[in-house]
């Protein structure tokens, strides 16, 4: 919780300050989120979410790995885990590339947190889910694909 | 303020893995209602965990994080009976906050 922001909400000048950057267009109301990637996670192709989340070209690292299963019978509720072996990992994220917006969640770690996060996303189809981790400063990538079947037709 | 966490915290051989399982419809701003309304999305943005005052994590979510989230990590330390504590903020921006002790 940033308190600090809380506080600039809840002060007047705060206000003022929101009303000006809504006005700017950089905000709309209620969609005040100071440290949200919007860019990040509005962008459609996993190449614009790359460069929104600064990755460049991610090399390809076997020391990142994706786990999830390898046919999700419900899209809307499908476990993705990501894990790497590679040193002081300061970012993951997990994007699915056919999703209307690739990024599904990016995880900040500090030191002392290890690179082993698991979630449940939502897919649309079957589609390639990538973990993007960040280690000393640079990107790697691993991949998985992971067919989701549509109304128990199998596919 | 949306419904309480389950926080699940456990030490074992100096890692403390936490599992937080958090109450949220996770709307994703595409489906359509009977109507053909587009449903408004509706979405937890932001996550912090702490364990005491040290952050252990901060994430950003999507819309395409399932409903009712479930978030799994591990973090070097934490002793049994110290606190974690996991919050949350939508887009709407509502926020939550629960704490757990680890077990």
């Amino acid at each position: 919780m940033n308190n600090q922001r809380r506080t600039v909400l809840k002060s007047g000048s705060g206000a003022a300050l929101l009303g000006m950057l809504a006005a700017a267009g950089i905000i709309t109301p209620g969609m005040a989120l100071a440290d949200w990637n919007k860019a990040a996670f509005d962008a459609k192709s996993m190449a614009d979410t790359l460069k929104a989340l600064g990755a460049g070209q991610p090399a390809d690292s076997k020391d990142v790995q994706v786990t999830g299963p390898d046919i999700a019978e419900n899209g809307a509720v499908v476990p993705v885990g990501v894990a790497s072996t590679l040193p002081n990992v300061s970012m993951v994220a997990i994007l699915i590339e056919k999703n209307p917006n690739a990024l599904a969640a990016s995880f900040v770690l500090p030191e002392g947190t290890e690179a082993n996060v698991q979630t449940r996303v939502k897919m649309g189809q079957t589609s390639n889910v990538y973990a993007l981790v960040k280690s000393d400063g640079k990107f790697f990538m691993a991949t998985k694909e992971i067919k989701v079947t549509l109304g128990g037709c199998g596919g | 303020m949306g419904n309480p966490m389950k926080i699940r915290a456990a030490s074992k051989d100096g890692v403390t893995e936490v599992k937080v399982l958090i109450s949220h419809e996770m709307e994703t701003g595409q489906r359509k209602d009977a109507a053909g309304a587009i449903v408004p999305a509706w979405f937890i943005t932001e996550l912090t965990a702490k364990h005491g005052d040290k952050v252990v994590l901060s994430s950003e979510f999507g819309s395409s994080v399932s409903k009712n989230p479930y978030l799994a990590f591990k973090f070097k330390g934490g002793a049994k009976g110290e606190k974690v504590i996991v919050s949350w903020k939508d887009n709407k921006g509502d926020t939550r906050t629960d704490e757990a002790a680890i077990g």
